[in-house]
């Protein structure tokens, strides 16, 4: 009798490089699990737009933005907010523009690489991290009473100024050493000062990228409620705001939000309320479309 | 050389014809002040950081000042009532509730946004397309964006209601920690995430490829390879959220209620709390002096808060610079 | 062999620009780079090397460049002619690049760079205390080896070194005549509202150059003005450089040693030592100067034959 040929390694040799079942059904389960993950947030915002939208599109009507706030949740609207919205935007626009591109060209341009610089620097991304009603303190402390300017328009821009400085020095920052260095070569070996290159082509050149940084930093500053209502915000008014007015009491949108929802009636603490976010929503929405058009636009010209 | 007549028209040359020399250049006065400006500008977020500093601790200290406001009170005690004078039987300054409360609603907060969040990096980071990536990361910007007191709304008016309806109103109170906290998480979800992605993102292609190479399925990749290596900026991503979570203001004013618990250690999530942050938004509602004991009990708040807060991201920015070194 | 001539044959540069850019003068400079270019050169091959002191620009002494502790350059010494072209050639890592840029004190831009030794400009310490490094930019110009205009409208980038130096002058002239000299007016006068970066390569490093004309320097530094450009490109620089020698004092830095030979009057060979065995670092030290058919055809010292000779590069 012949010896047999010695069996073959596998039974199945066309399953010799699948994976075992077992293992497929983990890797899928895995993959899912991750996936509803990430769904889960994304499903979170979804379901918050569409109920503000559902709450408070009913609410939207020309009368609500030219009415001021009254007992009635009818014939309430959110005039006062709005003016208040806006002079604060151009008055934090007005001094975070100059502060913080002055405080980033310096940096950027001029300041030696030293001990000091990089405390400076350290400084910044810490005050990154402080929560927003801190600088509402600030505000109250030194604004409203040490500096004497009351519960004014100007303590709140000032306020809020101080909160969005430094993101605006940092991406400011981030403009000016996006541009090459090359340019400023160039410009100093025409025997130009350092300081007439950084302002008439570094400066130029990086407008583009720092405006989108500031209208970005201003869409956060608008947005933010507990700073202001530290510092000296009311809830309601029934008069508007103008940016040149800095002594008058002030509101903004995002403090009338709060009031209207911390109030017992369901028509305040639901319609109106969301009546009003779908108004600030559309602002932000705006403001940060304006943004990335800007920079898409302007980005490489070079 | 024919050329000299054309060269003069172009400006002072450098053969001596008046003009500036090599050492005395024009005088740039306007240039000097100019510098200065823009030095003051950059000072200007460290006096910010200072003013923070100084501000918060001089108000603070003051209240230890007030006769019958004790520092020890207010670190151990635990009941928080200082709206009335020092000097009565019903005042109590300590801080414990209020910081128990912040802690509770972070703890679900994080509960709800680290396994969203991680989950989301590892995902966008090891298995979705190119394609889906750039869709998802920007709406998660989006997420980030939205303003803190519309979550506030949404926590009040919808999350509330829905644990109600599930778990029962007599188990959930109108104000209660468990809605407050759950959208806290929410608000963090973006923060742990790409921060979690970017660390994950950091890891060197050859240490996955390796992996591959041995064999090692996606998942195995992902969970034994990638985040271990990623873990320090993902420790990090957490310690940031955390610190977020502590200094949130408005979801937890709106939602989480205006009374610190009374019996500590308060654990049960669908009580009604006040954080410390809602407490600072009440006070300042009230007329309060300064001077008062209410008025400078605000910034005693605010300091612990900051200090927390600080010390927090000081530890976290640490790290992240860590980790962007390694790579 | 005569590499001046061959390279003229080559030119396409029609004459008609050449009598545009010296208004007034064309019978002299047109010869100049035809039939002429073999006399000129029997003639320098000739000449002594040193010139009367007054055809001296820079008068460089033992001068050493280093980046904090590590040596660039080490024990430089040299002079620079007026309105001849220098030549620094040399191996990557012999310092030719940094020793150049202490001639518009550049070096001063670096926070780790420390200059030491003597470099006189007529006689005038370049380096003194007291001495403004804006106003000797402005007088010693340079051109980058990557064309670097900047994102503005040829019109503006041409305007902007008299602007910044409070020149009086019309500025349009100043355009037109720097666009001439730099040979370049024909090809952009109709686009001159036009954003720099819409021209070519050589167009923009032409332009530079025409830049760097527009303050009425009395030097231009060329730091491997055409390493970025195609060769028809570089030739018309080369020849460029030609033009603007008559007026102008002009040091280059190229790694292209054929170019130094058609283009230059003077060439300098610079050679990389390293620090040490175990350093690896290079630093550049100066081997000979001399007129350039010189170098080229009899140096004098065996590193220059070598790396003339492709030996080392």
């Amino acid at each position: 009798m012949a010896v047999s040929a010695p069996a073959p390694p596998r039974e199945q040799p066309d399953r010799a490089f699948r994976a075992p079942v077992g293992d497929t059904v983990r890797e899928k389960f895995t993959q899912l699990v991750l996936l509803l993950g990430t769904l889960a947030a994304l499903a979170v915002l979804a379901i918050l737009l569409i109920d503000i939208v559902l709450d408070g599109v009913g609410g939207l009507s020309l009368n609500f933005l030219t009415n001021y706030t009254s007992r009635f949740p009818e014939m309430t609207g959110i005039r006062a907010g709005i003016t208040g919205t806006l002079s604060l935007m151009v008055l934090v626009a007005l001094f975070t523009f100059p502060l913080g591109v002055g405080a980033a060209l310096y940096l950027e341009e001029f300041a030696q690489r030293n001990r000091w610089t990089r405390l400076l620097e350290t400084n910044i991304n810490n005050l990154a991290g402080v929560p927003s009603i801190v600088y509402g303190l600030l505000g109250l402390s030194v604004f409203v009473f040490f500096l004497g300017f009351g519960r004014s328009l100007l303590t709140g821009a000032l306020t809020l100024t101080a909160l969005v400085l430094p993101v605006v020095i940092v991406a400011s920052r981030e403009a000016l050493r996006a541009v090459p260095r090359e340019i400023r070569d160039g410009g100093l070996a025409l025997g130009a000062t350092p300081l007439q290159v950084a302002f008439r082509q570094t400066l130029p050149a990086a407008i583009p990228s720092i405006m989108t940084g500031m209208i970005l930093s201003l869409s956060r500053a608008i947005g933010e409620t507990a700073p202001i209502l530290v510092a000296g915000a009311v809830f309601s008014r029934r008069a508007d705001n103008e940016p040149w007015n800095v002594s008058e009491a002030y509101t903004a949108i995002p403090i009338q939000i709060f009031d209207f929802v911390k109030r017992p009636q369901e028509e305040f603490q639901v319609g109106v309320a969301s009546a009003a976010i779908i108004v600030l929503m559309t602002i932000l929405l705006l403001m940060n479309s304006a943004a990335i058009i800007i920079r898409n636009r302007y980005a490489r010209k070079i | 050389m024919s050329t000299e007549s054309t060269r003069t028209v172009i400006g002072p040359s450098a053969n001596g014809k008046p003009g500036p020399t090599l050492t005395s250049p024009r005088p740039r006065y306007g240039e000097r002040i100019v510098l200065a400006l823009l030095r003051m500008a950059a000072a200007l977020s460290v006096v910010i950081t200072v003013g923070i500093i100084l501000v918060v601790f001089t108000e603070a200290i003051a209240l230890f000042g007030i006769p019958g406001v004790s520092v020890v009170d207010f670190f151990t005690d635990t009941a928080w009532r200082p709206f009335t004078d020092p000097s009565s039987d019903l005042f109590r300054i300590g801080v414990l509730p209020l910081l128990n409360s912040t802690l509770l609603i972070t703890a679900i907060a994080l509960a709800i946004a680290v396994p969203l969040g991680l989950a989301t990096a590892v995902y966008l980071s090891e298995y979705a397309r190119p394609r889906v990536r750039r869709t998802v990361k920007p709406i998660l910007e989006l997420l980030a964006g939205v303003p803190t007191v519309v979550l506030g709304y949404f926590a009040l008016t919808f999350m509330t209601p829905l644990l109600r309806a599930i778990f029962g109103t007599d188990v959930v109170p109108i104000f209660n920690a468990m809605s407050a906290g759950i959208v806290v998480g929410i608000l963090i979800v973006p923060t742990i995430a790409s921060i979690s992605e970017d660390s994950m993102s950091a890891v060197p292609r050859a240490l996955r490829e390796g992996a591959y190479g041995l064999g090692a399925a996606r998942r195995q990749v992902a969970l034994k390879v990638v985040f271990p290596a990623a873990l320090s900026g993902i420790v990090a991503a957490v310690i940031l959220g955390f610190g977020r979570a502590v200094g949130e203001t408005l979801i937890v004013s709106l939602a989480a209620g205006n009374l610190p618990p009374r019996d500590l250690p308060a654990l049960d999530p669908f009580q009604q709390v006040q954080t410390m942050t809602a407490y600072i938004t009440q006070a300042v509602g009230g007329e309060s002096s300064r001077g008062s004991v209410t008025y400078q009990s605000i910034f005693a708040v605010g300091a612990l808060l900051f200090v927390i807060t600080f010390l927090v991201n000081l530890v976290a920015l640490r790290i992240v610079r860590r980790f962007r070194e390694e790579y | 062999m005569d590499q001046r001539t061959a390279s003229d044959q080559q030119t396409a540069f029609s004459p008609i620009r050449l009598n545009t850019s010296s208004a007034g003068s064309q019978q002299s400079s047109v010869p100049a780079t035809e039939g002429g270019a073999t006399d000129t050169t029997a003639s320098r091959s000739t000449a002594p090397s040193q010139g009367s002191p007054d055809d001296v620009v820079f008068d460089v002494k033992d001068v050493s460049v280093h980046y904090g502790s590590a040596p660039a350059l080490v024990d430089v010494t040299l002079t620079i002619q007026r309105r001849k072209i220098t030549a620094f050639i040399g191996p990557s890592g012999c310092g030719k690049s940094t020793f150049i840029r202490c001639f518009n004190r550049t070096n001063d831009l670096i926070p780790n760079a420390r200059v030491q030794g003597r470099i006189d400009y007529h006689h005038q310490d370049l380096y003194a205390k007291d001495v403004d490094p804006v106003e000797v930019r402005r007088r010693i110009g340079m051109v980058f080896q990557k064309p670097n205009p900047f994102p503005k409208s040829i019109y503006d980038n041409l305007t902007f070194g008299p602007k910044v130096n409070r020149m009086k002058v019309d500025y349009d002239e100043v355009v037109e005549t720097s666009l001439r000299r730099a040979a370049l007016w024909d090809e952009v006068k109709g686009k001159l509202k036009e954003n720099a970066y819409s021209l070519s390569g050589g167009q923009q490093q032409r332009l530079c150059i025409a830049r760097a004309l527009t303050v009425d320097p009395e030097v231009i530094l060329m730091d491997e003005p055409c390493s970025a450009l195609d060769p028809i490109a570089t030739s018309h620089i080369e020849d460029l450089m030609r033009e603007l020698e008559k007026d102008y004092t002009i040091i280059i830095v190229t790694h292209n040693m054929q170019q130094a030979a058609r283009v230059s009057d003077r060439t300098a060979f610079f050679t990389a030592e390293v620090e040490s065995e175990n350093d690896d670092r290079r630093f550049g030290r100066l081997v000979e100067i001399g007129d350039t058919s010189m170098i080229f055809s009899n140096p004098s010292d065996r590193r220059t034959e070598d790396y003339i000779s492709g030996r080392f590069g």
